[in-house]
């Protein structure tokens, strides 16, 4: 299962001290792990353990930028298809405890400024996770317009959501040949349209 | 791409007032009662959302809003379900109208409206019902509720077994079991409905429907599986793709434990079974009626086995090419599940798990799908007593040598070494020798995998590699820009006409000094500790000290050589870590040169330099001549400070015959006389060109060195003595050109005129300055005429506490 889908700053935020990441989208699947608090605690649990994880994506996706040494370009709308060709990737491990109960495996994707993170849980298999955040990121990029300057993002967030109702239900990857795949897009893109 | 326009959007939904969100509540209620819901609701709909999400302390909705937010989760509406879905997710329900987990209808909601009464389930019994309801939908299959809710049916229940495997039932996991059984073998075979409709499914149409075909454009010519196209899909094929991407979860939580015995051990397993039940097993057993999980088993294994015969095929789409690899990796771990549930299937699974080994292994695109046949060998491989040289060959050799770079490869590999490290230690008897290979992963990307060496390190240091692995972790910077050069060797042409070329490129690969980077660049271990050129090595690379790759490197190392440590204080014997003590020393003026890794490095060596003599203190003995020759040369009072200070310290500790009897008077004597002449050359004159004044800390270790030496040996007590009354007099109301700070003289002449004073008493001076064992640790309760009285009061205690 993916535990959470988000997606974050990977920049310097001028409101945000320097490692901090302001979280755009997030979305947590399934129950809550914590049942013995009030549900206003777990919200803030949750929110707090995301907010963790968009903090270390920040710093692995800045490692590994300044490892590779590469500039960024800047990108316009349009240039979706290489965007995601020249983003970053990469995946963390976190710790049974840090902040999840059990051992994660934080795949990422870093796209300009931006970053868009999966949490899968570690059976999960990883190549289908790639391909699947891989799918997610270009769709985002593409129906919210992304590598402009508007703020679709925040503003239709409900097309994230229906995203992955068809592409990760319930945080569920799905074997999905091209086929399948085209049809839920299809069913997506009918949605973008409204 | 953040733009300052979501930054302020953010801002604002985070500050916004009480009186204007109760005023926004307000209107969006008056909004919401309107017959027609249209876009002003909808973006009103959303600011809302964007409110309550954007801060992590809880908003309260007023109740009317709830209510009607929660008649709009089962509207005809998508956008409708959605946002009002999103919306009550970021806040409470109203106490008294929490969702009765009982009484909801799964056929009635869609997708978001499940996922909302997911996420708001507290207790474990919630869920349990909603399962309950969940599969009666299943079972009874209603012809009226809207045909795609079944889709999302077994999304939801991975998702709730994720959680709380225990909500099934046994009648519920057989329920699951046969259903899965249909849908993943015997799904249909024909194409669904037209592919321009837009729908998810269409019935069988009148016209002769067409047969489903492979990816690479031929007729399928057996059952459905993911790896099938048609211009439409039917219900049941739909069903199979999403049985299938649970399978392996579902195996996992409802078969590892088989007839309530914990998971065997394969071995002791094939004792048991393997003998009887194999021969019978060796046919395809679909003729038996076997029960519904052992069904399903048989299912899972023909599945898998059709899916590795289809990835062989080449596919249109490069997608799709992508999507056969995830679909090997994921047949080869539901295979190894199975065959760990039942070891009889082992002989029917390893000719194709050995068939899809040979295709693969040369080809490093597919080393992600190698690792769980990997998996599978360790698990299996000695019951079906296969050879598994080459594929460890592949796994510790080739892939780290030349994937290095793949940060998945290297999470997935190294999290293979982790949760089967016993098993590995056990059967791959040349493990340990591969760590030059493991290390590159370390040494290439540091920060995103020194949390798994922090668990794997350990295992690597045994008696045989120990020295050789502490110079390979201290030249991992260097092993570091080594491997980049390597890349960009790769990458670049041999000569870039005008442009600016690396002088360690050119290093690189200049026959001359190549040697020394293939040593370093070295998949095993066994070919020498290091070299003798290192020194070389370092000034070739000196360039790349400052590349950032080098220096996250750089940084990890500290972390690695205290665990490292630690750890051969377990495994090895005295002469190994006197032999270690010796490569502490010769290496701390052979490190490779980025600004704070040498004091770095310097700093773990003292710290555990200290732990080493304490734990064994005749390591002294071993190494008294190398260590005597360290503290005797000045010039490492300024070069190697901490270092230093530690060993002049346990010189003086240590070197003594109750320590170890082989110490003779005559030691004691060079060493005091090694340490004396080192402390009157830094305390008669200034520091040489370029130094700063000597540390306090070296001045007072040296002169307690000296006293506790001495008041070992009487005879050298005078000359202790008269330096320590000189020190007294030359510094008197004078600055002196060896030590700047006032302060600190005060200091050094004070701890001076202890020592002197403490010395007029030989006898008493050894016992303080070097109290015997028995004296530091704590034994007041063994000696009897301590204990009784503490005796005495703790049974009074508690006879009191026993009368209250």
């Amino acid at each position: 299962m993916v535990r959470c889908f988000l997606i974050h700053t990977v920049c310097p935020v001028s409101a945000l001290s320097a490692g901090e990441s302001r979280v755009l989208y997030s979305r947590v699947f399934g129950p809550d792990e914590e049942s013995e608090r009030t549900p206003e605690e777990r919200r803030l649990l949750q929110k707090e353990k995301i907010a963790a994880v968009a903090r270390q994506v920040r710093s692995a996706v800045s490692l590994t930028r300044e490892a590779s040494g590469r500039v960024l370009v800047e990108l316009v709308p349009g240039d979706e298809a290489l965007a995601l060709q020249d983003a970053d990737s990469g995946v963390v491990r976190l710790r049974a405890g840090d902040p999840f109960s059990e051992e994660m495996s934080v795949l990422w994707l870093g796209v300009q400024s931006l970053g868009f993170t999966m949490v899968c849980e570690p059976h999960e298999n990883l190549l289908l996770a790639e391909g699947t955040l891989r799918n997610l990121t270009r769709h985002c990029l593409e129906h919210l317009h992304m590598l402009g300057q508007g703020s679709e993002v925040l503003l239709r967030s409900t097309r994230i959501d229906v995203l992955l109702s068809r592409l990760l239900p319930h945080g569920q990857l799905l074997f999905l040949n091209h086929r399948f795949a085209q049809t839920l897009e299809k069913d997506v893109a009918a949605y973008m349209a409204m | 791409m953040y733009s300052h326009s979501s930054e302020s959007l953010i801002q604002q939904a985070r500050e916004i007032q009480e009186p204007e969100l109760q005023k926004f509540y307000s209107r969006l209620v008056k909004l919401l009662q309107g017959k027609e819901l249209g876009h002003e609701t909808v973006d009103s709909l959303q600011r809302l959302y964007l409110i309550l999400s954007a801060t992590k302390y809880t908003r309260m909705l007023p109740s009317d809003l709830q209510k009607r937010l929660r008649s709009l989760l089962l509207s005809q509406s998508e956008q409708l379900q959605v946002l009002s879905a999103a919306v009550l997710r970021e806040t409470l329900p109203l106490s008294g109208q929490e969702p009765n987990y009982n009484q909801e209808n799964p056929a009635q909601l869609n997708s978001h409206a499940t996922a909302l009464l997911i996420s708001q389930a507290v207790t474990r019994t919630d869920l349990s019902f909603f399962c309950a309801q969940l599969l009666r939908c299943l079972e009874g299959r209603p012809s009226e509720s809207p045909a795609h809710s079944l889709l999302y049916i077994l999304p939801v229940l991975n998702t709730i077994l994720t959680h709380n495997p225990k909500c099934l039932t046994e009648d519920h996991v057989t329920l699951v079991s046969k259903k899965l059984v249909d849908w993943l073998r015997y799904a249909s075979i024909v194409q669904g409905g037209g592919a321009s409709s837009g729908r998810f499914f269409t019935g069988p149409r009148s016209r002769q429907p067409l047969p489903i075909a492979e990816l690479d454009g031929t007729v399928s010519g057996d059952f459905f599986t993911v790896l099938c196209v048609g211009q439409g899909f039917t219900e049941d094929q739909w069903m199979n793709v999403y049985s299938f991407s649970m399978l392996r979860h579902w195996l996992l939580t409802y078969h590892s434990v088989s007839n309530g015995n914990t998971t065997v051990d394969a071995d002791d397993r094939s004792e048991v079974d393997g003998s009887v039940v194999s021969m019978v097993s060796a046919t395809s057993s679909s003729s038996r009626v076997l029960p519904p999980k052992e069904r399903l088993r048989e299912k899972a294994f023909q599945y898998c086995q059709r899916l590795i015969e289809q990835s062989n095929r080449k596919a249109h789409k490069k997608t799709d090419t992508e999507l056969q690899k995830a679909c090997l990796v994921e047949a080869v771990y539901i295979l190894d599940c199975v065959c760990v549930e039942d070891a009889s299937l082992v002989y029917r699974t390893f000719p194709s798990i050995k068939a899809l080994f040979g295709r693969l292994s040369s080809d490093l695109l597919y080393a992600r799908v190698l690792l769980p046949i990997a998996q599978f060998c360790l698990n299996h491989g000695e019951l079906a007593a296969v050879d598994c040289d080459s594929m460890w060959k592949l796994v510790f050799g080739r892939f780290p040598a030349e994937l290095f770079s793949d940060p998945f490869l290297a999470h997935e590999l190294l999290r293979f070494l982790r949760l089967n490290l016993e098993n590995i230690q056990l059967r791959v008897s040349q493990y340990t020798h591969f760590f030059p290979n493991l290390l590159k992963f370390l040494a290439w990307d540091s920060p995103a995998v020194v949390d798994d060496f922090v668990d794997l390190l350990p295992s690597l240091v045994t008696p045989g590699t120990t020295v050789e692995l502490l110079h390979t972790l201290l030249d991992l910077p260097c092993l570091s820009a080594t491997l980049v050069l390597q890349l960009r060797s790769a990458c670049l042409p041999i000569s870039e006409p005008g442009s600016r070329s690396l002088a360690c490129l050119d290093a690189f690969r200049h026959s001359s000094s190549r040697g020394l980077f293939l040593f370093l660049l070295r998949g095993e271990a066994g070919s020498g500790d290091t070299i003798e050129r290192l020194d070389d090595l370092h000034k070739l690379l000196a360039e790349a000290a400052d590349w950032p790759r080098v220096i996250h490197c750089a940084q990890t190392v500290p972390v690695l050589l205290h665990i490292f440590f630690n750890t051969v204080v377990m495994v090895a014997d005295e002469t190994l870590l006197a032999h270690l003590i010796l490569v502490m020393l010769e290496r701390s003026s052979l490190l490779f040169n980025i600004p704070t890794y040498i004091k770095e490095i310097h700093r773990v060596f003292s710290c555990h330099l200290l732990r080493l003599c304490k734990l064994h203190p005749s390591l002294i003995m071993y190494q008294s001549h190398e260590l005597l020759e360290f503290a005797g040369t000045t010039a490492n009072v300024y070069t190697k400070e901490e270092l230093y200070t530690h060993v002049v310290w346990v010189l003086g500790e240590y070197l003594s015959v109750s320590c170890d009897s082989r110490c003779s008077v005559r030691l004691i004597t060079s060493c005091f006389e090694a340490l004396e002449a080192v402390l009157f050359e830094i305390t008669s004159s200034a520091p040489p060109p370029g130094a700063t004044c000597p540390a306090p800390r070296a001045i007072n270790a040296l002169m307690s060195a000296l006293a506790k030496l001495a008041s070992r040996s009487h005879d050298l007590i005078p000359r202790v003595s008269l330096f320590l009354s000189k020190l007294r007099t030359l510094t008197r109301g004078r600055s002196v050109p060896w030590c700047s700070d006032e302060e600190d003289l005060v200091a050094i002449v004070t701890r001076g005129e202890e020592l002197w004073s403490l010395l007029k008493t030989p006898s008493i001076a050894q016992s303080v300055l070097t109290p015997p064992p028995h004296v530091i640790t704590p034994q007041s309760h063994r000696d009897n005429n301590v204990a009784m009285p503490l005796g005495l009061r703790t049974l009074s205690i508690l006879a009191q506490s026993q009368r209250h």
